[in-house]
């Protein structure tokens, strides 16, 4: 945040009823459209209702696992983070590419633009990969990433949370999201995700503490399934129902 | 009954730690005698450079299908992609080569940037579109804000800039909605 500050910052949020101190973050003001966004109507075989393909080169060894990724083992506590990947039908985004980006332990980022007064980590980059099989299911070991506070009001902490950007079939589907931990008190005065108004999906962007994911000895599991929006490029009807092409 | 999206959150300042790769802005591939530059500008409400924006852009390949190559982070440059990751800098520009799409005469866009909580779609038309059903809806003023400019002295050469917000002077870029929750 160092290029712009705590000022340009603070015109970030506002306070918005219904979130008691709680404000919303609005963005940064001069980058809103004004116009709403024009709706288009896909034609079956519109670009957009097809997406890139990605495959097993892309992703290494070490991708999917941020602890693996230097000589030395990295502070923090160990977590594995899984799910699935799915259309707005349920039905499993194969293949497709997982990114995620995040800071380390004591909630730095190891990027030029967060100076803050917390040890970056040798051993830690932040940055995975991976791709879905064929369920849909991703999957990464990592650790919990810290809270850092940032300057959009008083007292404004970030709680923790992992960024990940997603790919469907369609370029319609498109999503970068954050994930964030179950039962964190800093979730209810958290302006970013407060920008959403529906407390259900607000709700939808915390993950569930799964023993099952639990790796012995090793670290704590989280599970936490992404449903990508917007129409999707390749919908098998069913036999009786005649095919609506890009809708 | 369809499953609840999961919401977008903004991209944040970070993102560049993770997301761009080397070859990223590369559709075409390397040396193709066809390939064309496709560049321009991210500007905010006042005009100012918008120094932290990812773009990824996704097109038909020159016969019109819209599939490419492998397109990922690890791609080798020898084949076309369709993809294209590319992020501004400091003077909030961006470029790409590619080769022009067949069939319908636009590369789609995707816009992210610190500052916005959710990320922008539209479309970049390179050819002069026929009968397209999207650009017959708009005003002039505003259909012109998806056309690239072709400057004829660098027949090789396309210029997009996005605004992403208008005044009373300029444009806003028209950005759209394909359905789904907005």
């Amino acid at each position: 945040m160092a290029a712009n500050g705590p000022a340009r910052e603070r015109r970030e949020t506002r306070r918005v009823d219904g979130f008691g101190e709680a404000p919303a973050y609005v963005g940064v003001v001069e980058r809103r459209p004004r116009q709403p966004p024009v709706p288009v109507v896909l034609a079956p075989g519109a670009v957009e209702l097809a997406g890139p393909l990605f495959g097993t080169r892309d992703v290494g060894p070490f991708d999917a696992d941020l602890t693996r990724q230097h000589p030395g083992e990295p502070l923090g506590e160990r977590i594995t983070v899984s799910g699935r990947v799915l259309d707005g039908r349920g039905r499993p985004v194969r293949g497709q590419l997982v990114e995620l980006w995040q800071a380390n332990a004591a909630g730095r980022y190891a990027h030029r633009l967060d100076d803050r007064r917390a040890p970056l980590d040798p051993n830690f980059t932040g940055t995975g990969r991976c791709l879905t099989d064929d369920s849909g299911r991703y999957r990464f070991t990592t650790i919990r990433p810290g809270a850092y506070p940032w300057a959009s009001h008083p007292h404004a902490w970030r709680p923790a949370h992992l960024h990940f950007s997603l790919f469907g079939t369609a370029f319609t589907q498109r999503l970068v999201t954050q994930m964030y931990f179950p039962n964190d008190p800093l979730l209810p005065y958290d302006a970013i995700r407060n920008a959403l108004p529906d407390p259900d999906a607000r709700r939808r962007l915390v993950a569930v503490y799964d023993p099952d994911l639990n790796e012995p000895e090793l670290s704590l599991g989280y599970h936490w399934d992404i449903v990508l929006d917007g129409p999707a490029a390749t919908w098998t009807a069913p036999a009786s129902v005649p095919a609506q092409g890009g809708r | 009954m369809p499953l609840a999206p999961t919401p977008s959150q903004t991209i944040g300042p970070y993102f560049a730690m993770a997301l761009p790769f080397p070859g990223g802005a590369d559709l075409a591939p390397a040396g193709h005698p066809d390939a064309v530059t496709l560049h321009g500008y991210v500007l905010d409400g006042p005009g100012a450079p918008v120094p932290d924006a990812l773009l990824e852009f996704w097109q038909a390949a020159p016969d019109g299908s819209p599939a490419g190559a492998a397109a990922g982070p690890r791609r080798d440059g020898d084949a076309f992609t369709g993809f294209a990751r590319v992020s501004t800098g400091e003077d909030g520009h961006y470029a790409l080569r590619t080769l022009l799409p067949g069939g319908a005469p636009y590369l789609a866009l995707c816009l992210f940037a610190r500052g916005l909580p959710h990320h922008l779609f539209t479309r970049v038309y390179v050819r002069p579109p026929g009968d397209d059903p999207l650009l017959a809806a708009l005003p002039a003023e505003r259909r012109a804000t998806l056309l690239a400019a072709h400057d004829a002295a660098r027949p090789r050469s396309y210029r997009f800039d996005v605004r992403l917000q208008g005044d009373e002077h300029h444009a806003e870029t028209v950005f759209l909605h394909f359905g789904g929750a907005p």
